[in-house]
């Protein structure tokens, strides 16, 4: 089971032209995911970051315009975990059986092994006392924290996750960008924000998406360890270089 | 206060209606007043008593297949395009074809017996079961659905786990309709042709102008009906009780 973790592989996709509704979202846009490192992607609403997410994901209908190969020569599908900016946590269920999800469906039931797994990362965000508690009861952060620990169930490579954060308020948001970061360590991991703080702040590589249909600007290149702390100088300037790309390219 | 307002609803129903009989002094085989049914209730319960229980089984038996047959109706239309396009006529022609219309013809078919009033509560229920556990399969959140298909999940635990638990409140709603109306059924086909039932008694006392008779077996009746809502009503609100409810009935 580990040993699917600790596969080490570059994802690219190549997209010669994708277009929704008649309209192109992009043209002939190159994306690697360098492996073990965090890819952010950055971008105003409707520039067409989610469908880039999605098709990554495998969610979206094989299209001969578009390839996602990973450099191990195997293929994607399998090996990478979706998270979503809604939680998406069945309300009918607990959130034990909502985090093993993933073998419920698989398996059928989720066994002892995979319960016990469950509960060790439950008790690692601190959701020990809810284990047995439906979604509803839980605040906005519990839940997105649930969200995050059956992701790591999934136990995939590859984990692309889009605008996880956004629905939270700013203090909720700053503790769970530490625990993803922590937790999601060693992954190929694509976020895609519209934050430009987010980006800087767990990114090891941030791309700005531009333009319809979108291109992808030269990657902005960081170094040391994340999450990177609020102070930093060069995450408070960078913000503000960020910022500047973005609200230039939406400019008509 | 949650259990005496209904009690208090049905003694202010039956002051009322001694207050027409005493104002208007109608013949008891007309009106007959309530203490006389009441009367009638206890002697002749013996009387009443079977035949409410074959009531009380046509209708929990129509109850049952009306929701077998709609709920699996509901399924196939959902996952075959072809049932979709086949169901979709007959599932509107069972509402629009009055069922008083069609219970002469039962009856012929399936006789006096049971059968034939099982068969019309389940027509009965067929629309607002089938038509309400579809809506509900259709309705299924695109986000729980992306998910699954992330985690490799089958066709089959994709609908047990996910489609048909978050169609769960969409059927509740249809039962709660299929326990209300499941009676008529029944006692339309009583009416039609039988020779047992609450509906059979009320029709033969009718005959006979035993008024007071018609009035218990209606009581019963009615007293069926409530129990049964309420028992489906309880039983779903268990079942779901992960349902958020902005409108409590209870307070």
């Amino acid at each position: 089971m580990n040993d699917l973790a600790s596969q080490s592989f570059a994802v690219s996709i190549d997209a010669a032209r994708v277009a929704y509704d008649g309209v192109a979202l992009f043209e002939d846009l190159h994306l690697t995911l360098p492996a073990r490192q965090w890819t952010c992607l950055l971008g105003e609403s409707g520039v067409g970051k989610s469908t880039l997410v999605r098709l990554i994901a495998g969610l979206l209908p094989p299209d001969s315009d578009v390839t996602v190969s990973c450099d191990d020569g195997l293929p994607l599908p399998g090996r990478v975990a979706y998270m979503a900016q809604q939680d998406l946590l069945l309300p009918w269920a607990n959130v034990l059986d909502n985090v093993t999800l993933g073998a419920r469906l698989r398996e059928g039931r989720a066994n002892k092994e995979t319960q016990e797994r469950a509960r060790a990362l439950l008790a690692r965000v601190g959701l020990t006392e809810s284990a047995r508690a439906l979604p509803a009861t839980l605040s906005g952060g519990m839940r997105q924290r649930a969200a995050l620990v059956r992701t790591l169930m999934e136990n995939r490579p590859v984990v692309v996750m889009d605008e996880p954060f956004s629905a939270l308020d700013a203090i909720t948001r700053v503790r769970l960008q530490e625990l993803a970061a922590d937790l999601l360590r060693e992954r190929t991991v694509l976020l895609v924000t519209h934050d430009p703080l987010e980006a800087l702040r767990l990114g090891d590589r941030i791309h700005v998406l531009i333009g319809r249909p979108a291109r992808l600007a030269e990657p902005m290149e960081l170094t040391g360890p994340t999450p990177r702390s609020l102070r930093d100088p060069a995450v408070l300037s960078g913000q503000a270089d960020l910022l500047e790309r973005l609200a230039g390219s939406a400019a008509p | 206060m949650k259990f005496a307002r209904p009690v208090i609803v049905l003694i202010g129903l039956i002051v009322v209606w001694q207050i027409v009989v005493t104002l208007t002094g109608v013949q008891p085989f007309i009106l007959p007043p309530p203490m006389k049914v009441a009367e009638t209730l206890v002697h002749r319960f013996d009387v009443i008593w079977p035949h409410a229980q074959i009531t009380a089984l046509e209708i929990v038996l129509g109850i049952v297949t009306g929701t077998l047959v709609g709920t699996m109706s509901a399924l196939l239309m959902t996952y075959f395009a072809p049932a979709r396009r086949w169901l979709l006529p007959v599932l509107v022609i069972s509402q629009a074809v009055p069922v008083f219309a069609l219970a002469p013809l039962l009856v012929l078919w399936l006789g006096y017996g049971l059968i034939s009033k099982i068969a019309m509560a389940t027509l009965i229920i067929y629309f607002p079961v089938t038509a309400s556990f579809f809506d509900g399969l259709r309705r299924t959140d695109p986000g729980f659905l992306d998910l699954a298909r992330t985690m490799n999940a089958s066709r089959w635990t994709t609908l047990t786990r996910i489609r048909i638990p978050a169609a769960m409140p969409a059927l509740a709603s249809g039962l709660r309709v299929a326990a209300a109306v499941a009676p008529i059924g029944a006692i339309i086909g009583e009416w039609v042709g039988s020779s047992a039932g609450l509906g059979y008694l009320m029709l033969h006392a009718n005959g006979r102008m035993q008024i007071d008779l018609l009035f218990a077996a209606l009581a019963v009746l009615a007293t069926l009906a409530i129990v049964l809502y309420f028992a489906v009503d309880i039983a779903l609100k268990r079942a779901l009780n992960w349902l958020p409810d902005t409108n409590p009935s209870s307070d």
